[in-house]
């Protein structure tokens, strides 16, 4: 076996401040046309203590050697689960930064920016297309903001009919962000146990009055189809409730099958997930959220909306829970997954979720029987295996390190909370099966070092920039900002 | 299709492996009764070049800085962009990572969030500022529901001269939260009215927020606002939509204000028609513990050395769950990256340069402007490089005007302030040069005359 | 790990000392094991009223809370200082210099509903 990972010449860098020295200037200003003017004395500050000074030479190498010490999907293999870190093709950033989109004012009158308003008004239908909803809204910055954004709408349907229903049961396997944004929404949240899925029974044991929405992500963080998800959805809705569900796993199912078809009420997707856009090292993403024709006159706004050949912001929105963001939303990461939407097709996106799949279950293939595997069902575009079966008293932990010495970055550890010790591995569709076999191939020749030299994984990585970092001192002393050298 | 590398043999092969015969068997726990039964209804592919006309295309029907004299702003701001941040946010080992939850092999985005949490500092005057919200609005939101969060009280006073996209965002976070939001009114200067806010200042108000500089780009008087906010035991928010400004003006917290939260946008990022921006958000240090967002604190590695880790988690959704200080996860990290960039490259002379040549240009058309017949200027308090304009001739006419002129003269204040249906908001940058300002002018007397 | 037999204990893995009519509590051993390194702790004033069975307090460490739960009712008498600056005292001595609070209890009597050390030595073996 090959291994990926190895040394290098790695270059230190030192924080921007220490290589600062007084008077020396990174840009250019031009010469100002019109005579100097001052405020009123006791208005200004003194000079900003403690901000650099640099040349431009000193803040480009500065950046490219920081550039250097991270890992991203271009550097290779991102397994990370639930958060499909697929390529990001490169001809969306070059869209994304044609002058007509780049430099456009958030204000410009709309008869002035009816290039962008088409570019969104396709992309919410195109979105509406691929889920079976029957509008989508642009707006939210993220997921956990389409979230918010579909909590509210769920909470307005309900003020609207004069209920008060005050909970929302989430499933244990949900990611964190369900419960913090049901809270935000103003609800209580009840827990609900899923044994792998839903089950009915489960739902119906919870489901009363006072449940304003049932929140399900599908397929759920588990890598598991909710195949039960109909009757569920009839449940709740039969008891006065809606389905709220989490789109984070949308790369299984394009083409497949549409969560607007399965009785889902609101759901938010995840632009930079599904569709391509850039993970950022933390954002921007965008989380758009699709609705039910009912729960339409509730999303967030103004809404772009066509009128003819006319492209326009939505007026007669009363009911609307208002706006979530100073403007329009993520528009940049608009246009890139719009670019993909179209460079892919229906049919290349139906490919993508049957490539993303078969991954998944190449993977588990593969690595079943070397790692534990707690739930047999089907699994779609990621599978989820524990530590139970590994030697040397090593943990996920240690495999996930050991893991950034042969190359790859870890997949998501520790989640779902109710899977002991979980490795959640999704490949996405752009990984070939080479990569695949190289990938596993370290994971079993892992679980070996484990059993016979257990110190190659407890002490890992050793080839990385830093190793282990001491996580426990950084939180009973908090160092959050540069204070000067010591 | 060039993003996916499997051949029809990889494909057989793998489902061998796997011990399936078709894809649709991977499929089998998707009951018949949800799955789609059409092909997508979606256009055909496109090839780069096909994509690339088509979008030079669109983006050819929207008007920008080089079609058009821009003199908008309102909360988006047309400043100087040095050519290095393009450049080196696009390397991929930046844009394509993920968050950095595996720090041995995230230290180069780490770091960064470091600087940009210790210049955000430098530059606020105040003492923790989190790894950035998703933009001003929100993070301004964030700062109202922190501060009934530490208070325990229901009621936050929203400055009228808050920018009004702002306050419908914390009206948004609010809607159930069984909060009281109150406006307070503007005075005559164009800051927001102490009488009125002591009037409606009481001991169960959680927050006072203010926009610095304000929506009508006045500079609040805000270490007044904080001394009667902290009389009450109201904690003072100032957002800041515009931080060029902090170049000159004194810092917030040196003001007395208990969170500073405000966009980054300013500072590099494309106008992109309203995003993606970043929001920036700083508190003092006892109250830490109940900031929403990310934090990256300093720490070493087992070897002794330096070394950068998401700290102080427990305060988050992914730990925290229903309790978490906020529901926010992935925000703007590429974004507050590129605003580290500009204040490096900017530093400490040039912010204040910038910042200088704003108030200048703005201050040059202020004076013009106030000598056109039909128009005048409403607030006399102290601008940065924001004003407001009353016209005898209706706004709509008066910029439809201007456009024909090849101008974009400024945001009718109508929708947003009924009793301000006369008036425009102008905004003059570094970017605009005099020969712009001289020619709006021009354009103004012109139909004056 | 350790049990001392003088001491009560909760399901929430609450340790308690009765003297007289105040109550010292703190988290056992086998809770700051699973908590790992703690790092930050939070008390209540003292005065504070707190019920049995509701939070009067959060345990944390670097990837995981834990509330702390009152395991009687009555009055915060006193609340230990020095975990504020030094919380890894809860890891390195739990049931000594690492107690948390003291309650002056409303009904004495309330005590003897607590599990004995052999009782909650039983627990965590069903639970781990």
């Amino acid at each position: 076996m090959t291994i990926l990972g190895n040394s290098g010449l790695v270059l230190n860098e030192k924080l921007l401040f220490e290589h600062s020295d007084p008077g020396r200037k990174g840009y250019s200003l031009p010469k100002l046309d019109v005579p100097e003017a001052a405020l009123p004395a006791e208005l200004c500050r003194d000079e900003i203590a403690g901000f650099p000074e640099l040349s431009e030479v000193d803040v480009v190498r500065h950046f490219t050697r920081l550039s250097t010490w991270n890992y991203g999907v271009d550097s290779g293999f991102y397994p990370l689960g639930s958060c499909t870190m697929k390529y990001n093709p490169k001809v969306n950033e070059i869209a994304a930064r044609l002058p007509g989109l780049a430099d456009l004012h958030p204000a410009t009158p709309p008869h002035l920016a009816q290039g962008i308003l088409e570019l969104m008004d396709k992309l919410q239908t195109s979105l509406a297309e691929v889920s079976g909803f029957a509008r989508v809204t642009l707006q939210p910055a993220a997921g956990a903001h389409g979230e918010l954004a579909g909590m509210l709408v769920i909470r307005a349907w309900h003020e609207a009919r004069n209920s008060t229903r005050s909970k929302v049961l989430i499933p244990d396997t949900a990611h964190g962000t369900n419960p913090a944004t049901a809270t935000l929404a103003g609800y209580d949240v009840v827990p609900i146990a899923s044994e792998g899925i839903l089950t009915l029974e489960e739902v119906e044991s919870h489901m009363d009055d006072d449940v304003a929405a049932l929140m399900v992500t599908n397929p759920n963080t588990l890598g598991l189809f909710e195949s039960n998800i109909e009757e569920i959805c009839k449940l709740v809705h039969a008891r006065g409730g809606l389905v709220y569900c989490d789109g984070a796993n949308l790369n299984a199912l394009m083409g497949i099958a549409r969560p607007g078809d399965m009785g889902i009420d609101v759901m938010h997707f995840n632009l930079h997930k599904t569709f391509s856009t850039p993970h950022g090292g933390g954002g921007p993403g965008a989380g758009p959220v699709g609705v039910t024709e009912e729960l339409i006159p509730y999303l967030p706004g103004p809404g772009v909306e066509r009128v003819g050949d006319e492209y326009r912001f939505e007026t007669d929105n009363a009911e609307s829970i208002g706006r979530l963001l100073a403007f329009h939303g993520n528009v940049g990461i608009m246009v890139r997954a719009y670019s993909y939407i179209r460079s892919m097709g229906g049919a290349g996106l139906k490919h993508a979720s049957e490539m993303a799949v078969l991954n998944a279950n190449y993977i588990r293939a593969r690595l079943e029987g070397v790692y534990e595997l707690p739930y047999k069902n089907r699994s779609l575009h990621e599978v989820i295996f524990s530590d139970k079966d590994l030697e040397g008293g090593c943990h996920t932990l240690d495999v996930a390190k050991r893991l950034i010495d042969y190359g790859y970055h870890p997949p998501t550890i520790y989640f779902p909370l109710v899977v002991k010790g979980a490795i959640m591995i999704e490949p996405t569709e752009t990984e070939s099966p080479d990569v695949l076999d190289e990938f596993c191939d370290a994971m079993i020749a892992i679980a070996g070092e484990a059993r016979d030299n257990p110190d190659l994984l407890l002490k890992a990585p050793m080839r990385s920039k830093v190793r282990r970092l001491d996580e426990t001192t950084a939180a009973r002393k908090p160092r959050l900002k540069w204070e000067g050298s010591e | 299709m060039r993003y996916i590398p499997h051949t029809a043999a990889d494909v057989s092969e793998m489902l061998e492996r796997i011990g399936v015969k078709n894809l649709e068997d991977l499929f089998v726990e998707v009951p018949g009764s949800v799955r789609l039964k059409r092909p997508l209804d979606l256009p055909e592919a496109l090839s780069e070049t096909e994509l690339l006309r088509e979008l030079k295309k669109l983006a050819a029907k929207n008007a920008t800085p080089s079609t058009h004299m821009s003199f908008l702003g309102g909360g988006a701001y047309h400043h100087f962009s040095p050519a290095a941040i393009d450049l080196l946010v696009s390397r991929s080992e930046f844009y394509t990572a993920y968050t950095p939850y595996q720090p041995e092999i995230s230290q180069g985005t780490l770091q960064a969030i470091f600087e940009f949490q210790t210049m955000i500092c430098q530059l606020t005057g105040m003492d923790v500022a989190n790894a950035s919200m998703y933009d001003g609005a929100s993070a301004c939101a964030e700062a109202v529901l922190m501060a009934v969060r530490l208070t325990r009280r229901k009621r936050v006073l929203l400055s009228r001269a808050l920018n009004p996209r702002y306050r419908a965002t914390v009206a948004t976070y609010c809607l159930y939260l069984d909060l009281e939001l109150i406006d307070v009114a503007v005075a005559d200067d164009g800051r927001t009215d102490l009488k009125d806010l002591a009037a409606k200042l009481d001991n169960t108000t959680a927050a006072v927020v203010a926009g610095y500089p304000n929506y009508f780009g006045v500079v609040e008087d805000l270490a007044a606002l904080s001394e009667r906010a902290h009389e009450a035991g109201a904690r003072m928010v100032a957002a800041v939509a515009e931080p060029v400004a902090l170049g000159l003006l004194k810092p917030p917290g040196e003001l007395g204000a208990d969170i500073v939260a405000g966009d980054g946008q300013s500072f590099g990022l494309p106008l992109a028609y309203g995003g993606p921006y970043v929001g920036f958000f700083t508190v003092r240090q006892k109250d830490l513990r109940a900031m929403p967002g990310r934090l990256v604190g300093e720490t070493t590695d087992l070897d002794g050395q330096r070394g950068f880790v998401l700290t102080l988690s427990t305060r988050e959704q992914h730990i925290r769950r229903e309790k978490a200080t906020s529901n926010i996860c992935s925000n703007q990290g590429l974004c507050a990256l590129v605003t580290t960039i500009f204040m490096s490259l900017l530093g400490k002379q040039g912010l204040r340069e910038m910042a200088g040549q704003n108030l200048a240009k703005a201050a040059y058309a202020r004076q013009q402007l106030a000598g056109v017949k039909g128009f005048s200027l409403v607030f006399d308090g102290p601008s940065f490089n924001e004003f407001v304009v009353r016209s005898v001739e209706p706004v709509a006419d008066v910029l439809g005007r201007l456009e024909k002129n090849g101008i974009l003269g400024g945001i009718a204040l109508g929708d947003d302030y009924p009793e301000l249906a006369d008036c425009f908001l102008v905004c003059v940058t570094e970017q605009n040069q005099r020969s712009e300002i001289d020619a709006l002018v021009a354009a103004l007397q012109g139909g004056a005359a | 790990m350790e049990f001392p037999e003088e001491l009560k204990y909760t399901e929430e893995h609450e340790w308690v000392m009765i003297e007289e009519d105040l109550a010292v509590v703190g988290i056992t051993d086998f809770a700051q094991d699973a908590l790992g390194d703690v790092v930050f702790v939070e008390l209540p004033e003292v005065g504070t009223a707190v019920e049995a069975g509701k939070a009067f307090g959060v345990v944390e460490s670097v990837k995981a809370v834990s509330d702390v739960y009152a395991p009687l009712t009555g009055t915060i008498e006193e609340v230990n200082d020095d975990l504020i600056d030094a919380p890894e005292i809860i890891n390195t001595s739990p049931y000594e210099d690492g107690w948390m609070v003291k309650i002056r209890m409303a009904e004495a009597s309330d005590a003897d509903e607590l599990m004995d050390a052999e009782a909650y030595q039983a627990l965590i073996a069903e639970e781990s």
